[in-house]
């Protein structure tokens, strides 16, 4: 039995179409990712999820319980974070804790032992209001807060946006430790870097799935040779790329730029450089990569735009 | 039960820790009981007069020293001739003008009968008649005591005396208070809860609060209980600021009074909380606890135009207004010194109306996200 499992689920805002006939499973114990930009309704899944709103059509189990029928059991046994801190500013840290875990019926020493690597951080601040935290913090609590009564799932909507790297990284790893104590846990996140370290992630866009696997299928499942190509001047290397007949796809990866091809080419390195040089560039380098999710993500989204799956 | 005490314990700490919410508490009462209680008067107190004496005689001259002494009137102005009535008028100077015209004294004594007149300022219609009223009773008081004992002749004489009850000094303070008192704690009650679960969905909390094993009932009874303990020693000291500062008179039970303060604070919280499960924002439950009950309570309670001289519909809307019930309580059990046998009537619909919101409130605090 999943611990999740989402079936043709639906939802909509008005005329606004939030999340479209969405079928997902996320396995117990697992470290599950929702990827995608701003309005692909990753936080519409996860209140559905949480039993805060009820979609239009489908069904959605959430440990074992639906979540129209049994919201109340499934409340009982959810650590949510929603994607906006959520915690009374004017408590502090410690009131804030020992609230959350009085009213879910528990005390902070019975649970102490889950959330103390990451409440040890917290002490030094233990007196200070929430809403004097620095970001980082404020996530660290909140994460807190959602463990205290020690859920079987956690359900966690962006809980890295506006915060720091190398909060971040941290708050990761700290997942990491939480799932390898058998919390399921459902994470989403725009950052495709972060996607890497689940174990398994769905790529969302305008409220479809497009595609649900493990991050190395993923990056394996990407069909066209790829190369990174950095030059002195980045725009007009863009749009000379583009203009590049065998070209498939360019885009703006950090410093270099990801061009992928339409055929396979032995001399690819050659002849690009040969034509880059001709164009005028100069500094040109030319390797081949491996193909990142994020690549694997604008090659879905293009073929997902030409031909509409439905 | 633990997750409960720990709720209102929460409760308390926002309390506390808001500035604003301590002063809206405590502050606005006691400014506003006091400002109402002093300025909100239709009393007659130090009315600016003006004097026309043409006559100079003893009579005019104890007439006045009567009127001045009361503490109605007081001396602004001897006119010389009636242009300077006029002007003082036209200026605004005076209320009322007095003129013993020449003989006065002399009529007095030996016809028995004298005219003295009486201008008001009539732009103010409701002071002019009193004034009117007020300086005739004094000037006609004056005349008994002196007439029979120049004649000599102590013959019964039939007067029109009007009795007041309760308030034979027609004290504004009698009819005002009270309704202060009702409006005031109905407002800062009602307000205090309107903005908190309108704050928990402005902040996110209540998203979070949702996705917990914390149901709707406790949620309520937690947000109104800390606000009860505090809305109680409020009410008290509103009590105390009517009978000590305002001088109005506790002629009934202490206890019952107290009670019924307990049970209309009661009614305005679960009022304000009902707001809150409404309001998307603190702002807009702000306002609608502001407005939507400010007006109604000052125009539909009773406290400004009474109940009867409205027509039908109103006084039907009126019947919805909780604070016309607390005013029939206090000034039954402070003034007329009356007990819940004469009260219980108000006292129950005061009992439905707390039950009535607190269930509309139950309904409307949503299990889910709009």
């Amino acid at each position: 039995m999943p611990a999740v499992e989402l079936t043709n689920i639906s939802k909509a805002y008005g005329a606004t179409q939030a999340v479209r006939n969405v079928s997902l499973t996320v396995e117990p114990g697992e470290l599950f990712g929702l990827i995608g930009p701003d309005g692909a309704g990753k936080t519409t899944l996860f209140r559905i999820l949480a039993t805060l709103l009820l979609a239009d059509a489908g069904t959605a189990t959430v440990a074992k319980h639906d979540v129209v029928r049994e919201f109340r059991a499934i409340r009982n046994v959810v650590g949510y974070m929603p994607g906006r801190f959520s915690l009374y500013q004017d408590l502090t840290v410690q009131e804030n804790l020992e609230f959350f875990a009085a009213v879910f019926r528990t005390t902070v020493r019975e649970n102490y032992e889950l959330v103390r690597d990451i409440y040890e951080q917290l002490v030094p601040f233990k007196d200070r209001r929430a809403g004097a935290l620095s970001g980082g913090m404020k996530q660290k609590l909140a994460l807190c807060c959602a463990l205290i009564h020690k859920p079987e799932l956690l359900l966690l909507d962006e809980p890295t946006t506006g915060v720091d790297a190398v909060s971040r990284q941290e708050f990761w790893h700290m997942l990491s430790t939480l799932k390898e104590r058998g919390i399921t846990i459902v994470v989403s996140t725009p950052y495709m870097d972060e996607a890497a370290l689940c174990e398994r992630v769905a790529l969302l866009q305008t409220g479809q799935v497009l595609r649900v696997d493990t991050p190395a299928a993923l990056r394996e499942s990407y069909p066209w040779p790829l190369y990174a190509v950095r030059a002195a001047r980045m725009h007009p290397l863009l749009q000379d790329l583009r203009a590049y007949p065998a070209a498939h796809s360019c885009y703006a990866f950090g410093e270099t730029a990801h061009l992928s091809l339409a055929q396979p080419d032995a001399a690819a390195e050659a002849h690009l450089k040969a034509y880059l040089t001709a164009k005028g560039h100069h500094d040109v380098s030319v390797a081949p990569v491996p193909a990142t999710i994020e690549d694997t993500f604008m090659d879905l989204l293009q073929t997902h735009h030409s031909a509409p799956v439905s | 039960m633990k997750a409960f005490l720990m709720f209102v314990r929460k409760e308390s700490y926002h309390i506390f820790r808001d500035p604003r919410t301590l002063l809206i508490l405590f502050g606005m009462p006691v400014a506003l009981v006091t400002l109402f209680g002093f300025a909100l008067t239709n009393e007659i107190k130090n009315a600016d007069v003006a004097v026309l004496d043409f006559d100079h005689g003893v009579h005019a001259r104890q007439v006045q020293n009567r009127l001045f002494s009361s503490g109605y009137f007081g001396l602004r102005d001897y006119a010389r001739n009636y242009p300077d009535v006029a002007a003082a008028f036209r200026r605004g100077h005076v209320k009322l003008a007095v003129v013993f015209p020449a003989g006065f004294s002399s009529d007095f004594d030996h016809l028995g009968h004298a005219q003295v007149q009486l201008v008001a300022d009539a732009s103010d219609q409701n002071t002019a008649i009193s004034l009117v009223n007020y300086a005739t009773a004094i000037i006609r008081s004056y005349e008994q005591e002196v007439a029979p004992h120049r004649s000599g002749s102590p013959g019964p004489r039939v007067e029109a005396v009007a009795r007041l009850y309760f308030n034979p000094g027609l004290k504004a303070a009698y009819t005002f208070v009270p309704g202060t008192m009702a409006l005031i704690l109905l407002l800062v009650s009602a307000m205090l809860t309107s903005i908190t679960i309108a704050r928990e969905k402005e902040t996110g909390t209540m998203e979070v609060l949702l996705v917990s094993p914390m149901r709707q009932l406790p949620i309520i009874i937690g947000k109104i209980l800390p606000y009860f303990l505090l809305s109680f020693v409020n009410g008290l000291i509103i009590l105390a600021l009517g009978v000590w500062v305002l001088h109005i008179p506790e002629r009934g039970s202490l206890a019952l009074l107290i009670l019924e303060t307990l049970l209309y604070i009661l009614v305005a919280l679960t009022l304000g909380v009902l707001i809150s499960t409404r309001a998307a924002s603190q702002q807009t439950a702000m306002l609608t606890s502001m407005l939507g009950l400010l007006l109604p309570t000052l125009i539909l309670s009773g406290f400004l135009f009474p109940i009867e001289s409205m027509p039908l519909p109103l006084q039907t809307v009126s019947r919805l207004i909780p604070a016309r019930y607390f005013i029939v309580i206090l000034k039954g059990i402070m003034i007329k010194g009356l007990g819940l046998r004469e009260l219980w009537r108000e006292t129950a619909v005061l009992f439905g109306m707390a039950g009535g919101l607190l269930l509309l409130a139950l309904g409307s605090l949503k299990n889910r996200l709009a």
